[in-house]
């Protein structure tokens, strides 16, 4: 039978992928964020996965503006990584698991949750920086990949409630999954920031530092919170959470927090890390 | 119908009004995604964007760079950051414009932990200070 072995919660900042790709991880100015990330790459080294399912939105870059599913699942057997204007980012491609991804699918829209199904996409650095992120630079993903993609930049965004509720329906659905396979469950984004307008450059490190608090120990909690509060104290696009939710409800209730860390600024954003065990 | 969310100052949330309002725009931007497009866009900016039909006031930002600008006119940040991308700007270049301080002042922002909450929440609380 399939298992849920673990939850991650973390940034998908472009500006940590392009620190990788380029190099400048030790740098003075990188370095923080990175010692900070080893002991979840070492967790997660000594915790292999045999399928992530990975949260996070698309940037438009697979998706645009034309037409914006809220919940989208990659059954694909390959995802690219996507040119997002600067050229793909020289990462490996990602192999999909179409078996697992199928049966997803299905058990998630018999349950109804509307899932839009991609037959074909490329995955941005809203997948690509947390795969960095947890395994380094290998020459191949060391696990399989199931993209599920959540529309944050059209308003309204899916509610708190409704993430959190689709990571219980995920759990049921790992649950009922034949095959003997580890599924680990990443939820990306984050974590307070505002990239646009006069008030571009927000963070609000006790926001973040009380919703990794909470993601422990008070998940039901979190359920709550509406857009407009995550937009004033997160900032607009720290909407984003609600993405990490989705991993929560996947989890169980009293899921055992193995790591947390939280830095400030990577890029932009304050950048938040966190593994729960299940 | 008012929104709860009007009252955030120097925000402009990507509700449905602002689709529509920067759907052109914003699309026009989206294209950069392809490096055909950049090139063609990079030989003759003019002529590229004449393809879209992007209001008058929209045309001038984008040629302007004018970030606030396309932002305020139904702009989304991640399709305007694809021109920004296309600069070889960052987001805290784009950023620092849209604030209206230089680059080097916004990262030193960042790095003392980023812009206040406090006093950010509302327009209310911004005008008591």
């Amino acid at each position: 039978m399939a298992k849920l072995i673990c939850g991650v919660g973390t940034s998908h900042v472009p500006a940590i992928g392009a620190a990788i790709d380029n190099g400048k991880t030790q740098d003075a100015y990188w370095k923080p964020l990175f010692d900070g990330y080893q002991p979840a790459r070492d967790w997660i080294q000594d915790n292999k996965p045999d399928v992530v399912i990975v949260v996070f939105n698309d940037h438009a870059s697979a998706f645009s503006l034309k037409l914006i599913p809220t919940f989208i699942i990659g059954v694909a057997p390959e995802f690219k990584p996507a040119d997002e204007g600067y050229g793909p980012r020289k990462v490996p491609s990602a192999e999909g698991d179409p078996d697992f991804a199928w049966h997803l699918a299905e058990h998630l829209i018999l349950n109804e949750f509307d899932m839009t199904i991609a037959n074909e996409m490329d995955i941005d650095h809203g997948c690509t920086v947390p795969l960095s992120i947890m395994f380094g630079e290998p020459e191949q993903w060391p696990c399989k990949i199931v993209p599920l993609c959540v529309n944050v930049i059209q308003y309204p965004a899916p509610t708190a409630k409704r993430c959190y509720d689709l990571g219980r329906e995920i759990r049921a659905a790992v649950e009922a999954y034949g095959p003997d396979t580890k599924v680990a469950i990443f939820g990306t984004g984050g974590m307070s920031h505002q990239l646009q307008g006069e008030r571009a450059g927000l963070v609000n490190a006790d926001y973040d530092q009380n919703f990794l608090r909470m993601l422990t120990s008070d998940p039901e909690q979190l359920k709550t919170l509406s857009h407009v509060e995550l937009m004033r104290e997160a900032g607009t696009e720290g909407i984003e959470l609600v993405m990490w939710l989705i991993m929560r409800g996947a989890m169980s209730l009293d899921a055992k927090e193995i790591y947390s860390f939280y830095h400030v600024p990577a890029s932009n954003t304050g950048a938040g890390l966190i593994i729960l065990e299940d | 119908m008012p929104k709860d969310y009007e009252d955030i100052p120097g925000t402009y949330v990507m509700d449905g009004r602002h689709c529509r309002l920067g759907y052109q725009l914003n699309m026009f931007c989206l294209s950069l995604n392809e490096a055909a497009n950049r090139e063609a866009f990079r030989a003759d900016e003019g002529a590229y964007l004449a393809q879209y039909p992007v209001t008058p006031a929209q045309r001038t930002a984008v040629l302007e760079r004018d970030w606030l600008g396309m932002l305020q006119l139904g702009g989304n940040i991640y399709y305007t950051f694809k021109l920004a991308i296309f600069d070889g700007r960052s987001m805290q270049y784009v950023g620092a414009a849209m604030s209206g301080v230089t680059e080097d002042s916004f990262r030193e922002m960042m790095i003392a932990g980023g812009r206040s909450v406090e006093g950010n929440r509302s327009k209310k609380e911004q005008a008591r200070g």
